[in-house]
């Protein structure tokens, strides 16, 4: 944890209205090299944290500087020039549907740079053979399937050899083979291009063995970090429940609400 | 007067929105228009919805304006000949389609046929999180994907309008010479010495273009805002074409005062 921090959110909080805060008062370091996951129960605020880190949205309150940048105070065209930086996998891939695979992996070449077509031809097939796809260039997206849509995204995302690449449900219903394919991806990319990779998801099975450090988020607060396996030990009944799958725990199964009884009228009875 | 305040809150509270949204429309057209460099300097992404907006609506287009100038015909011929003048059927055919139908025909069919298409087409991309996908690359998706989608409406609408106008003349023709049998001579010379180029077929054109800026503006717009769900991208589409229809005859009638009326009245 020495190298310098790719993302540091200080004390970020986030509301969409007054009323509404999704993010309270979180704070995270996450130096380069690494592949982090941030982990929650849905509706927890990790893709919004996901989305402050991307610039998609502002905090509210906190500071979050990402490669450098506070990302609070870039003008539009700064805030480009920094996504440069960056590659972001959707959750269901978010291909462009009236583009080819080739030209989906072409899209951020053509517009961000000026190599001939020969030099962007190498660089979408080196990028399709990285992710097994250089025989699906010619396909469409539609005759894709869901996990070859997501390798797809993910050659489209490494397209400019990002520092920061970012990943919002990468496993959602795939079957557990590209499941599989899909998390070896993102351990193998992210070493091969020297990358930051930040996984959110709540995959727990699949997305603890291959990360290096691991962000559990529950009602928009940082409850336990740390590597992987010495978190999940710490006695934190969040992460417990979270990584058992248990029924009721740190978060109760029932929906808070009057007494039983009096609901059914029997507290007057008595 | 508790009673009358929550109607009254509530109208006002609509007025409010529709107002807002107004003026983020009115702001969403100023940035396309600064942003459209791509568009222009690109030429070929707009020239791709060139085909998609207005050569792919060329049939509709082609066929209603030949059946609209067949109707005039029918409809002109029955009244002209009670007052004797069968051979002034060219100029009413004519100056109908290009001064009035040629425009406002064809502006409604492309606000249903192409404006529709580009709401649905720009609202799915929102819901399929291709426009975030695109932000999330920096690529301005107002100028990738939007402004080539306005610039190619913006001169489809004319050139659709030119060519409804081209069709229903020579529909007329058929009914009216060729089927009901006015003279052929009457009706092209007739028509040649009273439609000009500068008053008529001009004016019709300038009234196209705007109708071009008013629905495509509107299409894109729509499309952008949409809520991303199948039900937002579907009441954007509808809303398309309502607000689309409403503001191409509204629009009509202000160019009609403004271009027609001082000259009959010189």
């Amino acid at each position: 944890m020495s190298q310098p921090p790719i993302v540091e959110i200080d004390r970020v909080s986030f509301g969409y209205d007054a009323t509404r805060r999704v993010l309270h008062d979180v704070t995270l370091r996450m130096p380069q090299g690494n592949v982090y996951a941030i982990m929650g129960q849905s509706g927890c605020g990790k893709t919004t944290l996901l989305r402050i880190i991307g610039g998609a949205l502002r905090p509210t309150a906190g500071s979050a500087r990402v490669l450098g940048a506070e990302i609070a105070a870039l003008e539009t065209h700064e805030l480009y020039a920094l996504r440069r930086k960056m590659g972001m996998l959707f959750q269901f891939g978010a291909l462009f549907t009236d583009l080819s695979v080739y030209d989906n992996v072409a899209f951020p070449l053509r517009e961000h740079t000026d190599l001939p077509a020969p030099v962007i031809r190498d660089l979408v097939l080196l990028k399709l053979e990285a992710v097994g796809l250089r025989g699906a260039a010619n396909l469409r997206p539609s005759e894709l399937s869901g996990g070859m849509a997501r390798r797809v995204a993910l050659a489209r995302a490494i397209a400019l050899d990002p520092k920061l690449i970012m990943y919002d449900e990468p496993f959602t219903a795939l079957d557990p083979i590209s499941l599989g394919v899909v998390a070896r991806l993102i351990r193998r990319l992210n070493d091969s291009l020297g990358a930051t990779s930040i996984v959110v998801t709540h995959d727990v099975a699949e997305t603890l063995p291959f990360v290096d450090h691991v962000f559990f988020m529950a009602d928009g607060r940082i409850v336990a970090e740390g590597p992987p396996g010495e978190v999940v030990r710490a006695d934190v009944p969040f992460v417990t429940q979270f990584v058992q799958g248990n029924v009721d725990g740190a978060v109760p199964f029932h929906f808070p609400a009057p007494g039983y009884a009096s609901d059914l009228g029997l507290g007057a009875k008595a | 007067m508790s009673g009358l305040r929550q109607p009254v809150q509530r109208l006002g509270h609509s007025v409010i929105e529709r107002i807002v949204r107004l003026g983020f429309a009115a702001r969403f057209f100023a940035y396309m228009i600064l942003h459209s460099g791509t568009a222009l300097r690109r030429f070929h992404l707009t020239i791709r919805e060139i085909y998609f907006a207005g050569v792919l609506s060329l049939i509709i287009i082609l066929v209603s304006g030949m059946f609209v100038g067949m109707v005039l015909a029918l409809q002109g011929y029955e009244t002209l000949q009670r007052y004797g003048s069968s051979e002034a059927l060219g100029i009413l055919v004519a100056l109908s389609l290009v001064r009035e139908l040629g425009p406002v025909v064809a502006g409604l069919l492309f606000a249903s046929r192409a404006g529709s298409a580009i709401t649905a087409e720009i609202g799915l991309m929102k819901a399929t999180e291709q426009i975030a996908a695109m932000e999330m690359m920096a690529v301005d998706p107002i100028a990738r994907v939007v402004a080539p989608r306005f610039w190619a409406g913006v001169i489809s609408m004319p050139l659709l309008a030119v060519l409804f106008s081209a069709m229903g003349i020579f529909g007329g023709y058929l009914v009216g010479v060729q089927l009901i049998g006015v003279d052929e001579g009457a009706f092209w010379s007739q028509m040649q010495a009273s439609v000009d180029v500068r008053n008529d077929i001009l004016n019709g054109v300038i009234k196209s273009v705007v109708f071009g800026i008013a629905v495509t503006w509107i299409a894109v717009f729509e499309g952008y805002d949409a809520q991303p769900t199948a039900e937002g991208v579907s009441s954007a589409t509808t809303r398309t074409v309502v607000t689309s229809s409403l503001a191409i005859l509204a629009l009509d009638f202000v160019l009609t005062a403004l271009m027609f009326t001082g000259g009959n009245a010189g």
